[in-house]
């Protein structure tokens, strides 16, 4: 079973960074297992090293590896969506860029810095800031391989030939990023599929169950995006926090070693407490932060399902208006009743799918919030021990020494 | 969506109720010291000491009876600080500070004489309370009330209340400086003056950021009251009795800033600084120039701290802020979750989150009263320090400008005796009988302000060490506090997370 991170402290220390499902519960399936087994930054771009261990008989070998990049990764999930098969199906969504600037900039602004601080100091701040940069890195691998392991799991889209390319084919498969004028495309492409979402959003749907769906949906999604943005805010200014205090922990501790009174040996306990903030903040933005994130993302895929079932429901009923009107007419009855026919189809196996694929959707959500906020209070709970434990043991210091 | 941060809503007993004639502007009074109330609410209801407007005594009658009820800590823990005698080392930002625990670090075997002969009697309480605005506009003043509370024989009362505005305090300052200053003796800075701030509660703005600024305000000019008395020889000081006990004190108008005094003064200031330039001190004793080299050390390192400790003040309001507005947005999630038992434990995590949030801006509060204020008091007392050390290079310098003058005196003599005036000699003679005199008395005025300084500059530092550790305890207190609470709130929530099915 894929774990999730379960250890606070090791997260900023370097360890074998195994596979992390954090967000999904995943089944293992032994005929079909994709991992990233190790990934790589350079200059602007990150590659990542897939790894897939599979019984299935279409793949040449049983164990291989791949090299991918972002690129890729997006390239594979829209020919997911672009594909009619899978209309009834969620997408699972895509993974968001890596970014580093903000930690780069970070380290830069330290390395031009390092003259005006002691070395001591500089040491620190490094060790803090690539720690930063290492966990930002982690997540960004993660999440790729949370995209991986969930179209793995799902039972159709694991059969998808383009996947199987993805995995195996071991040269580069020469997928550019959009250029502008396709970047205008994919705007203009969704500035009309909104208009059409609404109009789509409009027509009442027969069957109580995705009517039901649609509204939560639409309700849940608004939330969870406002949710979203409050915990990054909120952990942000955490964060903030607690940099105030690794300042303030060094500080106390060069007046320590400067002071002559025995101040200083309360000077030494603190700046571990304070660590202990920046790994506080650290855990909730793993814990809460990414959780309400990913499903933002899996909420909208949610929410594209039903658009499009939704309009497979109009294109129906609007070949049932055709089909009516040529009867009446008696005029290409033949074509309309194919047409007819066909959207039918289409809407009956979008329907059927879809239904499964929203109970799932929902019992991995339950599953994962449940898991997520257990693990958020136990790591709460384990760190505010482990703080009282410092600041009592500091105080009794303090106090016995008269 | 910015949201207002309220204060939290007035305790019942609010003390309003003063039998002194009350100011046309009732409305402002009763705002004032009731807002400062809710610091004091909240902060004891999380058991955190309340930063209430200073110590308050249990005199059964007193106008503050109905406050000792908000402020838990009171009665019990002031006992042992009148019998405990000295120094209660502890600048009483909280009343909870001058707790029990003293008893701790009270008697250093070795002490100074003088300290000794005060043991037994130095028994005195100050507070600073009851800031109330006088006047109208730009002419407007805050007026505080000091009541002085002692069983020394040198005050004419037991107890003694007077009122006082920001001016009078710089008044009682700029004339202990004057006096005391080039003798050596730390004289307490007062509290800095502030323009914007004083501007707004002229200006009549209640708003929380006013109210803030005139608490602020009193709690600093209590703990420079209680450690101007906390000096011995200051303690004695007329000027020192006159403001704790006459009901009028002359308006001290030299503290303005742009009267003659003041013009004078910065004139004065600019000399000194060219001064200390030029003055080029043989220093033969190792122990001024390792003490002055520590200050400077001191003095940047606190610096540095205030900053870091005043911008985590700023940023953990903001956390909290925002905590509280995660903890909604988090509610109306639970409430659009169909899955009921994830829909309850995103609403009990949401009241998590807001009890978290309160818990926040506590901390905040005590990071700013107990820890950010000390800081910025200490760091303009080094400032203090430093200028009596400038003071012994000064008294330094005129002794050797006498020494020069006898010279040149006893050279322009013997060139006279040369020439043969006998009448010139005569004034010769005297001069140089004026200038050895001056030179001895420059030698011995040297002398004694270096022995001043050893003394001060030992009472500082233990009172240093002992403010801080006091200061630092409570905050640690207050740390755990927190830490304990947020135990409760997880331990409370990870049932629930675990009963999702």
């Amino acid at each position: 079973m894929q774990e999730g991170l379960d250890d606070g402290p090791d997260f900023l220390s370097e360890e074998d960074r195994g596979p992390r499902a954090v967000n999904v519960d995943l089944q293992t399936d032994a005929t079909l297992q994709v991992d990233i087994s190790d990934a790589l930054s350079e200059r602007d771009k990150v590659k990542f090293t897939v790894h897939t261990k599979s019984t299935l008989p279409n793949f040449k070998q049983n164990e291989f590896s791949v090299v991918r990049q972002h690129e890729e990764f997006i390239w594979l999930h829209d020919s997911f969506v672009e594909n009619e098969e899978y209309a009834g199906y969620i997408i699972p969504p895509a993974p968001p860029r890596p970014d580093f600037d903000a930690s780069r900039e970070k380290l830069q602004k330290l390395g031009e810095g390092e003259g005006s601080m002691t070395k001591e100091e500089f040491t620190k701040m490094k060790q803090e800031l690539e720690a930063e940069y290492l966990a930002i890195f982690k997540k960004t691998v993660a999440m790729h391989e949370v995209f991986l392991c969930r179209v793995a799991a799902h039972p159709v889209l694991r059969k998808d030939l383009n996947f199987h390319v993805f995995l195996e084919y071991n040269q580069d498969l020469s997928v550019r990023g959009k250029n502008k004028k396709e970047k205008l495309e994919d705007f203009f492409k969704n500035v009309v599929k909104s208009a059409d979402g609404v109009l789509v959003a409009g027509v009442k749907d027969v069957d109580d169950f995705f009517e039901h769906e649609k509204t939560f949906l639409l309700e849940y999604h608004n939330r969870v995006k406002e949710a979203s943005a409050k915990s990054d805010r909120k952990i942000r200014s955490h964060k903030n926090a607690a940099d105030d205090i690794n300042r303030i922990a060094s500080t106390l501790y060069t007046l320590g070693t400067q002071d002559s009174t025995d101040l200083c040996k309360y000077d030494n306990d603190f700046p571990f407490s304070r660590k202990i903030e920046a790994r506080v903040a650290a855990d909730e933005d793993l814990k809460l932060a990414d959780l309400l994130k990913y499903y933002l993302r899996e909420s909208q895929a949610a929410k594209d399902l039903l658009y499009r079932r939704g309009r497979a429901l109009v294109d129906y009923e609007n070949a049932n208006k055709a089909l009516d009107k040529a009867r009446a007419k008696n005029k290409d009855v033949l074509q309309a009743e194919t047409t007819q026919q066909v959207c039918c189809q289409k809407f009956e196996k979008i329907s059927e799918s879809a239904k499964q694929e929203l109970i799932d959707f929902k019992t991995r959500r339950v599953a994962a919030f449940r898991k997520n906020l257990v693990e958020l209070a136990e790591l709460e709970l384990k760190h505010a021990k482990g703080n009282l434990q410092l600041l009592q043991s500091c105080l009794g210091v303090l106090k016995g020494d008269t | 969506m910015s949201e207002e941060r309220e204060p939290p809503p007035l305790p019942g007993a609010a003390q309003t109720v003063f039998p002194e004639p009350q100011d046309a502007e009732d409305l402002f009074v009763s705002a004032a010291s009731a807002m400062e109330s809710p610091e004091a609410a909240c902060l004891s209801a999380e058991d955190i000491s309340p930063s209430s407007n200073g110590p308050r005594d249990d005199d059964p009658d007193d106008l503050f009876a109905e406050a000792t009820e908000e402020v838990s800590l009171d009665s019990p823990e002031r006992q042992p600080i009148l019998s405990d005698g000295p120094s209660p080392a502890i600048t009483p930002v909280t009343p909870v500070m001058i707790s029990p625990r003293v008893d701790v670090f009270d008697r250093s075997p070795d002490q100074d004489e003088d300290e000794e002969e005060n043991r037994d009697t130095f028994d005195i309480q100050i507070s600073v309370s009851d800031p109330e605005k006088v006047g109208d506009g730009m002419n407007a003043y805050m007026v505080y009330k000091v009541t002085t509370k002692t069983s020394l024989s040198i005050f004419s009362r037991d107890e003694v209340c007077v009122k006082r505005r920001f001016s009078d305090f710089l008044g009682l300052y700029s004339k202990l400086a004057s006096k005391y200053m080039h003798m050596g003796y730390i004289v307490p800075p007062a509290p800095e003056k502030s323009i914007v701030g004083m501007t707004k509660v002229k200006v009549g703005k209640e708003d929380l950021s006013s109210v803030e600024f005139v608490e602020k305000r009193r709690s600093a000019l209590e703990r420079y009251l209680l450690r101007t008395v906390k000096h011995p020889a200051l303690l004695k000081d007329p000027d020192v009795l006159q403001f704790l006990e006459s009901s009028e004190l002359p308006r001290a108008v030299s503290t303005q800033a742009l009267s003659g005094a003041g013009i004078l003064r910065m004139v004065n200031k600019a000399a000194d600084a060219v001064n200390k330039m030029t003055i080029k001190m043989n220093e033969s004793d190792a122990w001024f120039e390792e003490k002055q080299q520590q200050f400077e050390n001191l003095d940047v390192q606190l610096r540095k701290l205030h900053a870091s400790v005043e911008s985590l003040v700023c940023h953990r309001k903001e956390l909290s802020v925002n905590t509280a507005s995660f903890a909604k947005s988090a509610a109306m999630l639970g409430n659009s979750e169909d899955h009921t038992a994830l829909s309850r434990a995103l609403s009990q995590l949401a009241e998590v989150e807001e009890k978290i949030d309160q818990l926040h801006q506590d901390q905040s509060y005590a990071d700013f009263y107990l820890i950010s204020e000390l800081l910025g008091d200490y760091v303009r007392l080094i400032t203090a320090v430093k200028g009596v050390f400038d003071q012994r290079m000064k008294a330094w310098a005129k002794w050797q400008d006498a020494q020069v003058m006898l010279q040149r005196k006893r050279e322009a003599e013997a060139k006279l005796q040369y020439a043969n005036k006998p009448d010139k000699l005569q004034q010769a003679t005297d001069e140089i009988r004026e200038w050895e005199g001056k030179v001895q008395q420059g030698e011995r005025d040297f002398e004694q302000i270096s022995k001043n300084i050893r003394r001060e500059v030992g009472r500082f530092e233990k009172d240093r060490v002992k403010d801080f550790r006091v200061v630092i305890i409570k905050y640690l207190e207050s740390l755990v506090h927190t830490q304990q609470q947020l135990i409760k709130y997880w331990e409370a929530f990870l049932p629930e997370a675990k009963a999702i099915a």
